[in-house]
């Protein structure tokens, strides 16, 4: 068979309406037979942090980050009309009547289809994110330069 | 349009129906049709779509009282 396309994405965003757009972006890239990388980085880092555990990061202004800003899937934000959790939380009510996967049923779509999915070694340690906090079959954390080779080759990079 | 598997897609927004499809179209041998059934007009243009990328071939659609039905024929493995 032909070598497949590539797609990579970088998520730098931790919004709902962008993570969302990201994966579905990426499930369907692997459902047309495309070898699909996603990097995340900054804010986009939150979308693969796990929901539960404690804050377990060192140093007073890295707990404070990480209280502010605990991530997970099931904590992301909408970008617009969040108003105080009401707008997210009738937009996730929305998509369940219609039957949309959510955010944390995409990425394991994701994971299963063979998405690969690799964490930002740069703000991971900025923010303090050890790799045990992040969700399980998360690749190991990789900088700009993989990142650029995996984009040289790709047919499509995108940048949520 | 005479079909060998038939994939119910009603009711799923974009982007199940393709992944749905993706999954499925490996249980049919090769030569064999697949008949998607969705009622997101999206399909309509990401089926074609799909196929053109996966090298399946798109056989045609039926559209029925807003359900679209789609014949995809499986190309290769």
């Amino acid at each position: 068979m032909v070598e497949k396309e590539k797609l990579t994405i970088v998520l730098f965003s931790g919004d709902l309406d962008h993570a969302l757009s990201a994966f579905m972006i990426a499930t369907t890239g692997a459902s047309m037979g495309m070898d699909v990388t996603m990097f995340f980085t900054f804010w986009g880092l939150n979308v693969i942090r796990k929901n539960e555990g404690k804050i377990r990061s060192k140093g007073l202004m890295r707990k404070m980050l990480n209280m502010m800003n605990r991530g997970g899937s099931k904590r992301l934000k909408l970008s617009k009309f969040h108003m105080f959790g009401l707008g997210t939380w009738m937009m996730k009510k929305l998509m369940k009547e219609l039957n949309m996967p959510s955010v944390d049923e995409l990425i394991k779509m994701a994971q299963e289809m063979g998405v690969k999915l690799i964490p930002c070694t740069n703000t991971c340690g900025i923010m303090g994110i050890s790799e045990d906090t992040l969700r399980g079959g998360i690749g190991s954390a990789a900088g700009a330069a993989f990142f650029l080779n995996e984009a040289r080759q790709s047919k499509v990079t995108l940048f949520i | 349009m005479k079909s060998d598997q038939s994939l119910d897609c009603v009711g799923l927004y974009c982007p199940m129906p393709i992944v749905k499809t993706a999954a499925k179209i490996k249980e049919l041998k090769v030569g064999e049709v697949l008949e998607v059934v969705a009622d997101d007009k999206g399909i309509k243009l990401d089926m074609p779509a799909w196929c053109q990328t996966t090298g399946h071939e798109c056989l045609g659609m039926e559209e029925k009282g807003g359900e679209i039905r789609v014949f995809v024929r499986k190309k290769h493995d």
